[in-house]
């Protein structure tokens, strides 16, 4: 299945969708850190919106993808959590930390223009 | 209720986006709240997984019980895969022979109101949860 990746200024936005496959996030992994560097992008918003299970694979990849593109110097972004999302994955004692999370697709933007000052 | 009962068959990472469908859709249609459809798909992920992961192949049941006086849901996770030879270990949180972060079976206890497990080494292992409407 493929996502969509938008270029938005200097930053990315990844839309996951809700049936994504172990092997489709494991390509998102490597597609998504090329994209960073093909775009010089500054930073990563992957939506999570339409996820309705955020396993431990799911999640476990999300945090490598943001270790990638944070050692490639640019920062990853997750939002749209659903809450019964989060409420599973805290069940399952799965985190994201170290991953900077917002509310929506606005409020995850809203922050990096804060934090990069731009005018995207 | 709807008395029938489904069966995946799981051999690959894509039957368990499908198992978690199946899960969720019988939830829901049981009467679970669309918060539990997600806690009973996150439980069948898990289990899915460690199916794939560790026994390559098996099958999830998935059953809407009648209890004394509450609805439920049963899945049922089963393979021939090398089974487990410590389940109390294996029900610890962070225990993982698979570089996994873990078996998942404790989130799994955790995520669901019953839980049940039995295995055999060289034999497989199957896994029973259940979840009751609230």
């Amino acid at each position: 299945m493929e996502v969509p990746i938008l270029k938005q200024g200097e930053f990315l936005i990844a839309t996951f969708q809700a049936a994504l496959s172990d092997a489709d996030l494991k390509s998102l992994r490597i597609g998504l850190v090329q994209q960073v560097v093909r775009f010089r992008s500054r930073a990563v918003i992957v939506d999570v919106t339409a996820m309705d299970v955020m396993d431990s694979f799911a999640s476990r990849t999300l945090r490598e993808i943001a270790q990638m593109i944070r050692l490639r110097g640019a920062e990853t972004v997750i939002v749209g959590i659903q809450p019964e999302v989060a409420f599973a994955m805290v069940q399952l004692g799965l985190t994201l930390e170290g991953v900077a999370t917002a509310l929506d697709l606005e409020e995850g933007l809203a922050y990096l223009n804060e934090k990069f000052k731009t005018t995207n | 209720m709807p008395a029938e009962e489904v069966e995946v068959a799981i051999n690959s990472d894509q039957d368990i986006v499908l198992a978690r469908q199946r899960g969720r859709a019988m939830a829901i249609e049981l009467g679970f709240s669309s918060g539990d459809g997600t806690l009973i798909a996150t439980a069948i992920s898990e289990l899915a997984r460690n199916i794939v992961s560790y026994a390559r192949k098996g099958q999830i049941k998935l059953k809407g019980i009648q209890g004394s006086s509450r609805i439920g849901i049963l899945v049922i996770a089963s393979d021939e895969g090398p089974g487990i030879s410590d389940i109390r270990q294996a029900l610890r949180d962070g225990f993982s022979t698979s570089g996994s972060l873990g078996l998942g079976l404790p989130g799994v206890r955790r995520l669901m109101d019953e839980f049940e497990i039995s295995s055999q080494s060289g034999r497989g292992t199957t896994v029973k949860v259940k979840k009751w409407r609230q």
